[in-house]
């Protein structure tokens, strides 16, 4: 899908455009903000699931505000942070009609997504330099200057903007976008080294939705290593060759460019642990500061127990059956009660898995590495939107260059269409007209979930296919 | 010496003879009777029947009783309860048309299907688990599915909305369950005369249950374990409260013409005759009302037919020769004073079913001579609940508040006209599949958004969770006297349910128990010129009783989205491939390595050529069984390896099936 977006896009490809592009998105979602009642995106099953709902959390805030436990009721599963931020945006004062709360909401999601969209962008302007860097010190300046490099940064981020499932999560005051905006602020910050912004984003995500808790080990090798490069065996031989041989000019001189270009230890395969142990310390402050900050929130309501209860408890167990474009929401409506939690543990675990084998093998591309994590969670988690959609969608068009002879594609983009097409309808079909059933709604998410363990699937595929590329070529020019 | 034993005796005698005295006053226990019939304003009789047994506190009476019900007193110590009501309903009490502002109405218009409350006198952390206990006994008890009501999704804890026993109090509804003979015969069981005798004769069920309404309640109130120390002793009342329509053989039901209301008689209503009082019974009366606004409508028309009306007189009395003739001429006539109806005082003729036995049985008639019609007292507003949207993912719930006629001349004395304003409680109880947002309550009055704030003088919430607890919500509203309608709407989404949880008729839909609205500022109540404390009839004393004027809505009916029933094997199997698929394409995906690729195709294609038989025979070796692979396989591997080898194999054969067989012989 991005892949022909970025077509489009990949001709003119100047800083006003990027930007005309981008603030003409802002305001489009600002035109649609304006709109919140004709659009009633709020209410849809694929933006707001329980955990993303505006609508719960404000219900959430007026149980706070009458003296009651937030997570009394079954309504409001969220962080305690979150509701003390957007809580007081959701009271309509002075009985008029709400409007321009609404606004202020759209406001700060809007924000948000921008936010997002920028931290997109310069994590890959970073990927984009680390990757003409290595490809300098590996003497494939040839592929740089053969194929056309276009800058992924900006194409992820106006992916990002323009992708319609972000306009609509923005629009329908989910807050995904917030979740969002967080997870790329970890991102971000273990790309460009910043290690208490990335503890921090990683903290709080893990926080405000428990699954991006997996994305320690990308922001651990992005910290320890760098952020995307070819495998390091090439490293290791062209080191090797240029010790032993010694005498290529060429060679000394990306020496020079590359000392120049950033303070990174001439031998890319070491694990620097330092900033690994400050990670592990900023983060544990983190954790322990928002702990403290949601236990004083949270203290005369039960206290963090009840906290996590209501909102991990909530995720694990999958416990509302409300359809969502997920799998799982059926499946534990149907499945006997005696093998529900064989079953929760399966799901959950079926994440976990695959983290250690995908870390092995795609441990040199940490930020890679980080897309196909939330790829997965998004597929495999309990109550999915289209907020996490767009996120790895956007984080997709972040390997426009290395994707680029990725199969499948224009069948994926087919299949995207065609399910948020049907979805919406078998969705009407069951629940407002009663003449279709269940099943073709499931029937619907269960294609969706296929596509994305094709695009999971096909994007390793060919990530490790580029890197197969790159080692057959820097074989040929040594 | 003798002076002071003499003393003594005669403080004994005193002692002995007021300690008898004492006990000679002592109460007993007692039952009574009677029977309240008042025709209706839509030509319909409410026919009332009130049991009351009574029983004297235990310690000064003992736990054996002649009259009051085992399995009651019984239910009463084991769980300590202090009140109960449990009323069985079939139809709906309109509100409208048989009034809603007399204690009648207020205490026996019940909603549809089973109603239970009780307060205990426990302990606040053992009150759900003697609730839990009790309604399984009323089940076994009334043959009725009170004990759905265990579950903590049906019952809640009603703080000051409902009734004002905080913390000890449980209320719980089943708006579905179905009302039959089945249910009444263990009611009737409880009387002592059960209907072989006295009023209860007159239950004959084809003609109860032919009737439009029909409710059968059991209140119980009890002092045994109140520690102020009350004689009252433990109270049982049982009421049938019947709307039948009488149908004579002459006029149709619905014939414009006749305007006349049709006339009735007991043995026409229930086709059977009262043949005397149940011998067991301290008293047994009927009571004919006749309202208000009847009694001055007939009064008016009796003005103006002044010189026609010239008939004879049945009985004596200044109504008798009003618009109405009994066929038996009452014992005795009973005016209520100063109503605060705007209809005037009613009447009640009183009936001693004492008087009639066997050769003269007892049957009332009432005769209408002249077409009159007549509006009950209603309460101040009328509620109506209903449900807004469509589609089965959300909705509304609105409830609306309208005055009636008659409350439109109500005024709250002492006040302006500008600051009048009158509380209205609002109890209601929301499954929790649906869920409330509560935020979105609004309040409208006169079609006009209000301030919440403004209108609820006080709400207590506590929201549904999730297959645990029902929503509560009380609210009290200050409205004005002024207002033309009010509603109030909340918003709700509809949960999904796990297969197993769906009912059998699951398309049928779901219910939502009635909202209870109550109006504390009015209290329901009759009072009487004649001072009936003295002869203690429990159904005049029950009339007199000040109760809060409260009234129930409709049951709800929501209709949730069903899953397919009938495939959640498929469910599981499909997504549990399309899982596997996903784990092990990525898998293949992540393993695969082109260089070794190449080189294990190279040699498996090498390989191959050579192999082949040794493979193929592997196989058979394979499929015909475990043993026969050892000496095959031996052949081409070195002997030793392969003797050991198939020691060990034969070693574990033996060890597994004798581990096995012990199993067996130990377990079997």
């Amino acid at each position: 899908m991005e892949e022909k977006e970025s077509d489009k896009l990949k001709k003119k490809m100047k800083p006003w455009v990027f930007w005309s592009w981008a603030f003409a998105s802002i305001i489009f979602r600002l035109v649609l903000a304006y709109f919140p009642k004709n659009l009633n995106l709020s209410a849809r099953p694929e933006v707001s699931t329980p955990l993303t709902s505006f609508r719960r959390l404000a219900e959430g805030y007026w149980l706070k505000q009458s003296s009651m436990s937030p997570y009394a009721g079954s309504m409001y599963h969220g962080s305690p942070l979150l509701l003390s931020i957007l809580g007081p945006l959701t009271v309509t004062r002075g009985g008029n009609e709400g409007l321009p709360n609404n606004l202020m909401c759209s406001l700060v999601f809007v924000v948000a997504d921008f936010v997002t969209a920028m931290l997109i962008r310069s994590t890959g302007l970073n990927l984009q330099m680390a990757y003409n860097r290595n490809l300098k010190s590996l003497g494939l300046l040839r592929l740089l200057e053969n194929s056309e490099i276009i800058s992924s940064g900006d194409i992820a981020a106006l992916v990002y903007l323009w992708n319609p499932f972000t306009i609509i999560s923005c629009v329908g005051l989910s807050t995904s976008p917030i979740e969002n905006m967080v997870i790329m602020l970890s991102l971000y910050g273990a790309c460009t080294r910043r290690v208490p912004l990335a503890a921090f984003g990683w903290v709080v995500a893990t926080h405000l939705s428990l699954y991006p808790a997996i994305l320690i080990v990308p922001v651990i090798l992005l910290l320890g290593y760098g952020p995307d490069a070819p495998p390091r065996k090439l490293f290791l031989q062209k080191f090797r060759e240029g010790s032993s041989i010694d005498s290529s000019s060429q060679h000394k001189e990306q020496k020079s460019q590359q000392k120049g270009l950033s303070n990174q230890p001439e031998q890319p395969m070491l694990f620097s642990w330092k900033p690994v142990v400050f990670f592990a310390l900023w983060s544990s402050m983190w954790a322990f500061y928002v702990l403290v900050l949601c236990a004083i929130s949270v203290k005369q309501y039960g206290g963090l127990r009840e906290m996590f209860k209501r909102t991990y408890g909530f995720i694990l167990t999958v416990e509302d059956l409300a359809p969502n474009i997920g799998v799982l929401w059926y499946f534990f409506a149907e499945v006997f009660d005696f093998f529900r939690n064989f079953f929760l543990i399966v799901f959950h675990v079926n994440i976990l898995f695959m983290l250690l084998p995908l870390a092995v093998r795609l441990n040199h591309r940490p930020c890679f590495l980080a897309f196909v994590y939330i790829a997965i969670a998004s597929m495999l988690k309990s109550y999915p939107s289209v907020g996490d959609l767009a996120l790895y969608m956007g984080l997709l068009g972040l390997f426009i260059n290395e994707l680029a002879d990725m199969q499948l594609s224009f069948f994926l983009f087919c299949g995207y269409v065609g399910v948020s097409l049907l979805s919406p309808v078998m969705h009407n079909l069951w629940i407002w007209r009663g003449t279709g059933n269940a099943n073709f709604y499931f029937a619907t998410a269960m294609a969706y979930a296929c596509l994305q363990i094709i695009l999971v699937v096909e994007s390793v595929g060919a990530m490790l296919n580029h890197d197969r590329k790159l080692r057959k070529l820097s074989a040929t020019t040594a | 010496m003798g002076f002071p034993r003499w003393m003594i005796l005669l403080l004994f005698v005193i002692c002995f003879v007021s300690q008898s005295i004492c006990k000679e006053e002592d109460p007993e226990e007692e039952f009574s009777e009677e029977l309240l019939l008042k025709p209706l304003p839509d030509r319909k009789v409410l026919a009332h029947f009130h049991f009351q047994s009574r029983a004297p506190p235990t310690e000064t009476y003992g736990p054996h009783h002649r009259l009051f019900p085992k399995a009651i007193y019984q239910l009463v110590h084991k769980y300590h309860i202090r009140e109960m009501e449990l009323s069985f309903t079939q139809g709906r009490w309109n509100y409208d048309r048989w009034g809603g502002n007399d204690p009648i109405s207020s205490n026996n218009a019940k909603p549809p299907g089973v109603e239970l409350w009780a307060v205990f006198d426990v302990p606040q952390d053992q009150v759900d688990a003697s609730w839990k206990n009790l309604t399984h006994s009323l089940s076994g008890l009334f043959c009725a599915s009170i004990n759905f009501l265990e579950s903590s999704t049906t019952y809640s804890a009603p703080d000051w909305g409902f009734r004002q026993f905080a913390g000890n109090l449980r209320y719980g509804a089943l708006p579905r369950e179905a009302v039959c003979t089945e249910n009444l015969t263990p009611w009737l069981k409880l009387l002592p005369c059960r209907d072989k005798a006295g009023l209860s004769v007159l239950m004959d069920r084809p003609s109860i249950y032919r009737g439009f309404f029909h409710s059968q309640r059991l209140h119980l109130t009890s002092s045994e374990f109140d520690p102020s120390g009350s004689d009252m002793g433990i109270l049982l009342e049982q009421t049938l409260t019947v709307v039948l329509h009488p149908n004579n053989p002459g006029d149709s039901m619905y014939s414009s013409d006749s305007i006349l209301p049709p006339s009735w008689s007991l043995s026409s209503l229930f086709g059977r005759k009262v043949i005397g009082k149940c011998v067991l019974a301290k008293s047994s009366n009927v009571y004919l009302q006749l309202e208000g606004a009847l009694v001055s409508e007939l009064s008016s028309r009796k003005k103006e037919n002044e010189r026609d009306d010239t008939d004879n007189l049945d009985f004596e009395g200044p109504w008798s020769n009003s618009g109405v003739e009994l066929s038996v001429s009452p014992d005795r006539v009973i005016k209520e004073m100063n109503s605060i109806h705007k209809g005037g005082p009613s009447i009640m003729y009183e009936f001693l079913v004492g008087n009639y036995s066997d050769s003269k049985p007892f049957d009332l008639g009432l005769m209408w001579k002249i077409p009159v019609a007549w509006s009950c007292p209603q309460a101040p507003l009328h509620a109506n609940r209903f449900l807004m949207g469509s589609g089965n993912e959300r909705g509304a719930i609105a409830l609306s508040l309208k005055p009636t006629k008659q409350s439109e001349g109500f005024q709250i004395p002492d006040i302006n006209r500008d600051k009048c304003s009158f509380h209205v409680n609002v109890f209601q109880v929301v499954p929790w599949y649906v869920k409330v947002y509560y935020h979105t309550l609004q309040i409208f009055v006169d079609g006009k958004p209000q301030s919440v704030r403004h209108l609820v003088t006080k709400m207590r919430v506590s929201p549904s969770e999730d297959k645990v607890s029902p929503g509560v919500m009380e609210l009290a509203l200050k409205l004005p006297c002024s207002i033309m309608s009010a509603a109030l709407t909340v918003d709700f989404d509809k949960g999904f349910l796990h297969i197993d949880e769906y009912p059998p008729d699951a398309n049928q839909g779901f219910d939502i128990p009635s909202a209870v609205v109550s109006f504390p500022d009015f209290q329901a109540s009759l009072n009487f010129l004649e001072d009936t404390s003295s002869d203690k009839s429990p159904l005049l004393a029950k009339l007199q009783e000040r109760s809060p004027v409260l009234s129930y809505t409709e049951v709800l009916l929501v209709p949730l989205t069903t899953p397919d029933f009938s495939m959640p094997y498929n469910v599981i199997t499909i997504t549990c491939t399309v899982f596997a698929l996903y784990f092990g394409s990525l898998l293949n995906v992540l393993r695969r390595r082109m260089g070794e690729e190449e080189r294990l195709l190279k040699s498996k294609a090498a390989k191959n050529n050579e192999q082949f038989p040794l493979l193929l025979s592997k196989l058979y070796a394979k499929l015909r069984g475990r043993p026969w692979e050892a000496p095959q396989s031996s052949t081409p591997s070195s002997p030793s390896s392969s003797s050991l080898f198939s020691t060990k194999l034969l070693i574990k054969v033996v060890l597994v099936a004798g581990v096995a067989a012990g199993w067996r012989y130990y377990s079997g």
